[in-house]
C-alpha cells in the first residue's frame, strides 16, 4: 500500500530499473529515523491495554489483583477453562453463525446491487446510492422499539435469525458502496468485448468480472465480519440466553465485577481474538470499507 | 396533383416506421431497464423494508401513550409525548452529553490520528508491525475493551492508569465514578484514533511527492510545507473522517452500557442509552419513540448542515483553483 502510493512509477519501469530503485529505497530506509522511536512508543502505548488483557487472561486471580501490577508470573490456562465451563461455547457458536450467515447474505444481495450501480448502471443510480448511505446516518436507537415489537410478534425474540436479518441490513449499504468502488475499477470495455464475442452477460460476469473483483469481495466480507461480530446494541436488546452472542455473554461479567478480572480478561480475549485476526489480515482494505469505498 | 399525392404517403410511412421503431426501442429499453434493475431490486427492497418500515412505526408509536407495565392503557395522545420530551430537563442534559461525547471524541481522535499518521508516513524499522499494533484498538470488540478499561485500566487500587500516574502524585483516583463521561471518552478516543489515523495516512500516501520536493527546493521550512501543502491536501480526508466518525459515534452504546450505565444519574448517559432506558427499563414506549423521532430529526438537520459545509468547501476550493 505504502510503496505503490509513494512510487507510482515503479510499476511502469522494467525489472532492472525497479530493482535499482528498490535498493535505493532500502538504503533510504536504513537511514535512522528518530521519529520512528516515537512512533514505536505510541504504538506500544496504544496496544498496551490489549496486551494487558491477554496477559491478565493467563494469570491467577491473585496475580491479577496486585499493586504494583505484575508483569512476571506463572502462566495458567485455568481462566480459559473456567470461561468454557460457564458456557462461552454457545455464545461463540451463535456469534459465528450470525456473522457468517449475515455476511453471505450481504454478499448475495450486495454484489449484484453494486454491479447494477456501476458497470451497467440503472437510471437514478445517484439517488439509490444516496438512499443506501442515508440509512447508515439514521440513529439505530430510533428503530429499536418497533423492531423489538415486530420481532416479539413474529416470535423471533432470542432467536439468532432476528440478528442475522438486522446485521444483513446493517452491513448491506457498506457492502454496496465498497463493492461499487471495486466494480468501477474494472474497465467497462471488458463487458462490451465479451458481448461482441457472443458471450452472454451472465457468462461474461462470471468468467471475467467476478475473478477481477474477487479481492474486493474478500475485503468486503472481512469488513462485514468485523462489524457483525462486534455488534452489541441489537444483540443485547433482542436476545437473552438461547441466541446470546459473545458481546452479550461478556455483559455477565459486569455483575461479578471486582472479583474475577483474570477470568473476565480470558473471556474478553476470546471475544476479541477472531476479529482482531480478521482485521490484521484485512488492514490494507480496512480504510476502503470504513470510508464506504471513498478512499482507496 | 399526382406529385403531392405520391409524396404524401412517403413521409407518412417514414413516420410510421419511425414510430414503430421508437416503440420497439422503448420496449427494448424498458426490458433492458428491468434487466439492469433486476440485480439491484432484492437489495433495495430488503433495505427499505428492514430500515424504513421501523421508522414509520416509531412515528406512529410516538403519538401513543403506551406503557408496557400498564396494559390496556394505550391510547392516542397526539403530540403530548413530544411536549413531555421537550419539557424533560434530563433529556436536554443527555442531548448535551451526546454532543460533548461526539464532538470531543472526534476532535481528539482526529488530532491524535493526524499525529500518528505523520509518524507512520516516514519509513522506519518495523513500520508495518507498528501500524498493525496501532489499528488493534479499533478491532477489539467494543464491549471487551470497555470492560478492560473499566477494570484493569481505571480501577482505583489495581488499575494501570493510577500505576502509571503514581510518580506524578496521583493516588487511588476512581476515574470512572469521579469523571464518568471523560472516562467513557478515553475508551472511545482509544478506539477511534486508529480509524482516523488510517484515513489520514491514506491521504498522506496519496500525496504527490514531487510537490513537497519542489517546495523543499524553494526553501520552505518543514512547518510551512506542512501548513501550505500537506494540510490542504489532507483536508478532504480529515473532513471525511470527521463525518464518518460522527455517524458511527451517534450510536455509541456499548461503552456507556459497560462502563457507567449512564450514571451517576444521567451524568454520562447519551441519547441511545437514555432512550434504551426509557423503553426497556421504564417500558415507556410512547415517550421513547418520541425521543427517537427527535434524535432522527436532529441528526438529519446536523447531517445536512455538515454535508453542505463540506460540499461548499469543495466547490469553494474548485473555484479558487
Amino acid at each position: 500500500m505504502s510503496t505503490t502510493a509513494t512510487e507510482p512509477q515503479a510499476s511502469d519501469t522494467t525489472a532492472p530499473t525497479s530493482r535499482v530503485m528498490r535498493t535505493a529505497r532500502k538504503r533510504k530506509n536504513r537511514k535512522f529515523n528518530p521519529w520512528g522511536v516515537v512512533a514505536w512508543i505510541a504504538a506500544i502505548g496504544f496496544f498496551f491495554p490489549v496486551f494487558w488483557m491477554v496477559l491478565t487472561a493467563f494469570k491467577q486471580e491473585a496475580d491479577a489483583y496486585s499493586d504494583p501490577p505484575k508483569f512476571f508470573f506463572t502462566p495458567t490456562l485455568d481462566q480459559f477453562r473456567a470461561v468454557f465451563e460457564t458456557g462461552v461455547g454457545t455464545a461463540l457458536l451463535n456469534s459465528a453463525f450470525a456473522t457468517i450467515v449475515s455476511t453471505v447474505l450481504v454478499l448475495l444481495l450486495g454484489v449484484p446491487a453494486a454491479f447494477a450501480l456501476s458497470l451497467r448502471p440503472v437510471k437514478k443510480t445517484k439517488d439509490v446510492l444516496f438512499f443506501f448511505i442515508s440509512t447508515k446516518m439514521l440513529p439505530i436507537v430510533a428503530a429499536i422499539i418497533p423492531l423489538y415489537v415486530i420481532v416479539a410478534n413474529v416470535g423471533l425474540l432470542d432467536n439468532i435469525w432476528a440478528l442475522i436479518i438486522l446485521y444483513t441490513a446493517m452491513n448491506l449499504p457498506i457492502a454496496v458502496w465498497m463493492m461499487r468502488s471495486f466494480f468501477l475499477e474494472v474497465p467497462g470495455e471488458l463487458l462490451e468485448a465479451a458481448s461482441m464475442d457472443g458471450a452472454s452477460l451472465w457468462t461474461a460476469v462470471r468468467e471475467l468480472i467476478l475473478p477481477l473483483v474477487s479481492p474486493g469481495i474478500a475485503a468486503t466480507a472481512l469488513i462485514c465480519v468485523i462489524f457483525s461480530w462486534n455488534e452489541f446494541f441489537f444483540a443485547v436488546n433482542l436476545t437473552a440466553v438461547q441466541a446470546q452472542t459473545i458481546p452479550v455473554f461478556l455483559v455477565g461479567f459486569i455483575t461479578g465485577e471486582g472479583l474475577y478480572w483474570a477470568r473476565l480478561s480470558a473471556a474478553a480475549t476470546m471475544a476479541a481474538l477472531p476479529v482482531v485476526l480478521a482485521g490484521w489480515l484485512a488492514q490494507n482494505k480496512l480504510v476502503r470499507g470504513l470510508s464506504f469505498g471513498a478512499i482507496k | 396533383m399526382t406529385a403531392p399525392a405520391a409524396q404524401r404517403p412517403v413521409p407518412d410511412a417514414d413516420e410510421r416506421i419511425r414510430a414503430v421503431r421508437e416503440a420497439k426501442e422503448e420496449q427494448i429499453s424498458r426490458a433492458e431497464g428491468w434487466r439492469r434493475r433486476g440485480p439491484l431490486l432484492p437489495a433495495l427492497i430488503f433495505t427499505i423494508v428492514v430500515t424504513q418500515v421501523p421508522f414509520v412505526f416509531t412515528l406512529y408509536y410516538s403519538t401513543q401513550s403506551w406503557n408496557l407495565v400498564s396494559p390496556g392503557s394505550r391510547r392516542f395522545v397526539g403530540l403530548q409525548n413530544y411536549v413531555d420530551v421537550f419539557q424533560d430537563s434530563q433529556f436536554w442534559q443527555v442531548a448535551l452529553n451526546t454532543v460533548i461525547l461526539i464532538v470531543g471524541t472526534v476532535l481528539i481522535s482526529v488530532i491524535l490520528g493526524l499525529l500518528l499518521a505523520l509518524l507512520l508516513d516516514r519509513a522506519f524499522l518495523g513500520r508495518g508491525v507498528a501500524r498493525t499494533l496501532l489499528i488493534t484498538p479499533f478491532l477489539v470488540t467494543p464491549v471487551a475493551s470497555a470492560l478492560i478499561w473499566k477494570t484493569s485500566m481505571f480501577d482505583p487500587v489495581f488499575g494501570i492508569v493510577n500505576f502509571v500516574l503514581s510518580p506524578f502524585g496521583v493516588e487511588q483516583v476512581d476515574w470512572v465514578s469521579r469523571f464518568p463521561l471523560p472516562a467513557v471518552m478515553v475508551a472511545l478516543v482509544w478506539q477511534w484514533t486508529p480509524f482516523m489515523m488510517l484515513l489520514i495516512l491514506a491521504g498522506l500516501q496519496s500525496m504527490p511527492r514531487d510537490i513537497l520536493e519542489a517546495g523543499r527546493v524553494d526553501g520552505a521550512g518543514a512547518f510551512a510545507l506542512f501548513r501550505e501543502l500537506t494540510l490542504p491536501h489532507l483536508r478532504r480526508f480529515i473532513e471525511l473522517g470527521t463525518v464518518l466518525g460522527a455517524i458511527y459515534l451517534v450510536n455509541t452504546f456499548d461503552a456507556i452500557y459497560m462502563m457507567t450505565q449512564g450514571g451517576p444519574g444521567t451524568a454520562s448517559s447519551n441519547l441511545p442509552f437514555y432512550i434504551y432506558q426509557r423503553a426497556f427499563l421504564g417500558f415507556d414506549i410512547g415517550q421513547a419513540a418520541a425521543m427517537g423521532v427527535v434524535v432522527v430529526i436532529g441528526t438529519i438537520v446536523i447531517a445536512t448542515f455538515a454535508l453542505r459545509l463540506i460540499f461548499t468547501s469543495f466547490t469553494g476550493k474548485e473555484e479558487a483553483a
